[in-house]
C-alpha cells in the first residue's frame, strides 16, 4: 500500500504494513494535521488581536488593518518559501517541533515588550500609517514567518507519493484554514469577552510550546516515517 | 402632567416629522461609514450607517439653525456649568459641527481644537450644516486616540474636553478604555473639565461608569427624562456643589436660551449617586469587550 522510507533514506522493500505500522502512520498523520490546525488557529487569533494591540497607538482606522494584514501576508510568504526549502533536507518531526517552539519564543517579546516598542515607534514616526506598519513588523514578523514554515513542511512530512501530493496538500490546507477560521471566530466572539489580550497571547504561546514538545516527543516515539 | 407633556410633545414634534416625506439630499460612503444628509420637513439631519437602523448624529432646524435640536447636544453643553469661560477647548468628534459652532459663538476668544477621523464628515458639515473653520476653530483629521497621545507628548492643555466620538453604533472601543481616559485627563488643566456623552441604556453602562470612576474619581452623572443619553461631567480640582451649579446656570441662562438650552433645569439632574454595578470590570486596552456588550 505504501513505501516506507527509513530515516536514512534507504528504500525499504515494499512490504505489507504491520498493524503497528498502520497505527503509527495514522498517529503520525493525525499529529501533523492537528498541529497544522493549531498553527492555523493561532495565526489568525494573533492577527485579530493585532488590531487591538495597535489601536491605542495608531487608532483603528483601515490603514492599521492594512498594516497588519500586509505584514502577516509578507511574513507568511517568506515563511512558506523558507519552509519549503527547509523541507528538502532530512525532514522530520524534530525540526517540525522546533518551529513551534521558536514561534512560541518569538511571540514573547510581542507580549512583554510590545508597549515599549510601540512607544518608541510612536515617538519617531508621526504618520500612523507608517507607524503601524513598522510596529507590525516588530510585533509580528518573526513569529508569523516561523508559523509560515509549518505549512510546506507539513506537506513534506505527509507526502509519500508524488501522485498523492495534491490531495494531501488540499487536506492540509483544509485543516489549517479551518483552524484559522475557528481562531478568528473564537477570539473575536469569546476570548476578548473573557480574557485580557496578553492572557490570550500567553495561552497561544503556551499552546505553541506544548505543540512543539509533542512533535519532538512524536519524533522519538513514532518511527514509521522520517 | 409630565406624562402629558411627553405625549403631547411626541404628537407635536415626532409624528408630523415621521409623516413628512424624508428626502436624502446627500449620500456618500466614506472610509469609515455611510453618510447621509436627510431632510424631513424642517429638519436636516446627518446620519451614519443607516442600514442598521437610522442613527441621527446631528439635526438642525432649517428655520432656526442656532437651536440645538438634540437633547444630548444640549446636555453636553451642560458641561459649561462646571467651567463657564473655557479658553482652550478640545472636542472629540465633529458630527454636524453643532457643538464647536455653538462654543465658537459663545466664546469667540476661545481656541477650539476639533478631532474628527473622517474627512468626509468635515466636508459634509461645512456644506450642509454651516460648520466653519476659523483662526480659532481648527479641525484635525485624525483618530482621537492618536491625537490625544500626541497632544500629551506636546504637552497641550485644555480647560474643557468634550468626548463625543460616535460611529453608527457607539463609541469606538479604544476611546472607552481607562488608558484612553488617563491620556485625556493628562491634557486637562488643573481646573479642567471633561465632558463625555454616553448612552445610559446599554450593558456597557456599568463598565463605562466604573472606568470613569477609576480615572476621575467621583463624577456628576447627568441624565434627563425621556432621553437615553447620559453625560459624564468630571472636574480635575473637585466637583462643584449644587449651589455653585445653580449660580453658574443663572449666569449662563440668558445666553444659552438662544440655543434652546434650558440650563436652569440642568443642575437638578446632575447626580453623584452611583447607580451602576461597581463590581464590574473597568474597560482597559487589555480587556475590552465593548463591541460585544453594547449589543446586549
Amino acid at each position: 500500500m505504501y513505501n516506507a522510507l527509513s530515516r536514512n533514506n534507504i528504500i525499504v522493500m515494499p512490504t505489507r504494513m504491520t498493524t503497528e505500522q498502520i497505527i503509527q502512520s495514522k498517529l503520525f498523520n493525525g499529529l501533523v494535521l492537528t498541529l497544522a490546525f493549531i498553527s492555523g488557529f493561532i495565526i489568525m487569533s494573533v492577527e485579530l488581536l493585532g488590531g487591538r494591540i495597535l489601536a491605542p497607538y495608531f487608532g483603528s482606522s483601515i490603514y492599521v488593518w492594512g498594516s497588519i494584514i500586509t505584514i502577516f501576508m509578507m511574513s507568511l510568504a517568506i515563511g512558506y518559501l523558507l519552509g519549503g526549502r527547509l523541507s528538502l533536507r532530512n525532514s522530520n518531526l524534530l525540526t517540525y517541533g522546533f518551529f513551534y517552539i521558536a514561534a512560541a519564543i518569538t511571540l514573547m517579546p510581542t507580549i512583554l515588550l510590545g508597549e515599549n516598542m510601540m512607544d518608541a515607534v510612536f515617538l519617531r514616526i508621526e504618520d500612523p500609517r507608517y507607524g503601524s506598519l513598522v510596529a507590525s513588523i516588530f510585533l509580528f514578523f518573526l513569529p508569523t514567518t516561523i508559523l509560515g514554515l509549518i505549512a510546506p513542511y507539513s506537506v513534506r512530512l505527509l507526502v509519500t507519493h508524488a501522485d498523492q501530493s495534491g490531495a494531501i496538500a488540499g487536506g492540509l490546507y483544509f485543516v489549517s484554514t479551518l483552524g484559522s477560521a475557528l481562531g478568528t471566530l473564537a477570539t473575536s466572539f469569546y476570548f476578548i469577552l473573557w480574557f485580557d489580550i496578553n492572557e490570550i497571547l500567553f495561552t497561544m504561546g503556551a499552546a505553541l510550546f506544548i505543540s512543539g514538545g509533542i512533535a519532538i516527543l512524536g519524533h522519538y516515539k513514532l518511527n514509521s516515517r522520517g | 402632567m409630565l406624562l402629558r407633556l411627553i405625549i403631547s410633545s411626541f404628537i407635536i414634534f415626532i409624528l408630523p416629522s415621521s409623516f413628512c416625506l424624508a428626502k436624502d439630499i446627500h449620500q456618500e460612503r466614506s472610509h469609515y461609514q455611510n453618510i447621509v444628509v436627510r431632510e424631513t420637513g424642517q429638519r436636516r439631519c446627518l446620519l451614519f450607517s443607516v442600514k442598521r437602523g437610522d442613527r441621527n448624529q446631528t439635526c438642525v432646524d432649517i428655520n432656526n439653525p442656532k437651536k440645538l435640536v438634540f437633547p444630548y447636544v444640549r446636555m453636553t453643553l451642560g458641561g459649561l456649568l462646571l467651567n463657564s469661560s473655557p479658553q482652550d477647548v478640545l472636542v472629540i468628534g465633529l458630527g454636524g459641527g453643532s457643538i464647536p459652532n455653538t462654543l465658537a459663538e459663545l466664546y469667540p476668544q476661545a481656541r477650539i481644537d476639533v478631532v474628527e477621523i473622517d474627512e468626509a464628515v468635515l466636508r459634509v458639515s461645512k456644506q450642509y450644516f454651516d460648520f466653519t473653520e476659523t483662526e480659532k476653530v481648527k479641525v484635525h483629521i485624525s483618530d482621537a486616540r492618536v491625537f490625544i497621545k500626541r497632544a500629551g507628548i506636546k504637552k497641550l492643555q485644555y480647560d474643557l474636553i468634550i468626548l463625543d466620538a460616535f460611529t453608527g453604533d457607539y463609541i469606538p472601543e479604544h476611546l472607552m478604555t481607562v488608558e484612553f481616559l488617563q491620556e485625556s485627563k493628562k491634557l486637562l488643566k488643573d481646573d479642567g473639565t471633561l465632558v463625555a456623552n454616553t448612552f445610559s441604556t446599554s450593558k456597557l453602562y456599568d463598565h463605562e461608569s466604573v472606568s470613569y470612576q477609576l480615572v476621575f474619581g467621583d463624577f456628576l452623572n447627568f441624565k434627563m427624562p425621556s432621553t437615553g443619553n447620559r453625560v459624564i461631567l468630571t472636574k480635575n480640582d473637585g466637583l462643584p456643589n449644587y449651589s455653585y451649579l445653580k449660580n453658574s446656570a443663572k449666569k449662563l441662562s440668558a445666553r444659552l436660551l438662544t440655543y434652546g438650552i434650558d440650563i436652569g433645569r440642568y443642575p437638578d439632574y446632575m447626580s453623584r449617586y452611583k447607580d451602576w454595578d461597581q463590581n464590574k470590570r473597568p474597560l482597559t486596552d487589555q480587556y475590552n469587550p465593548a463591541n460585544l456588550l453594547q449589543g446586549k
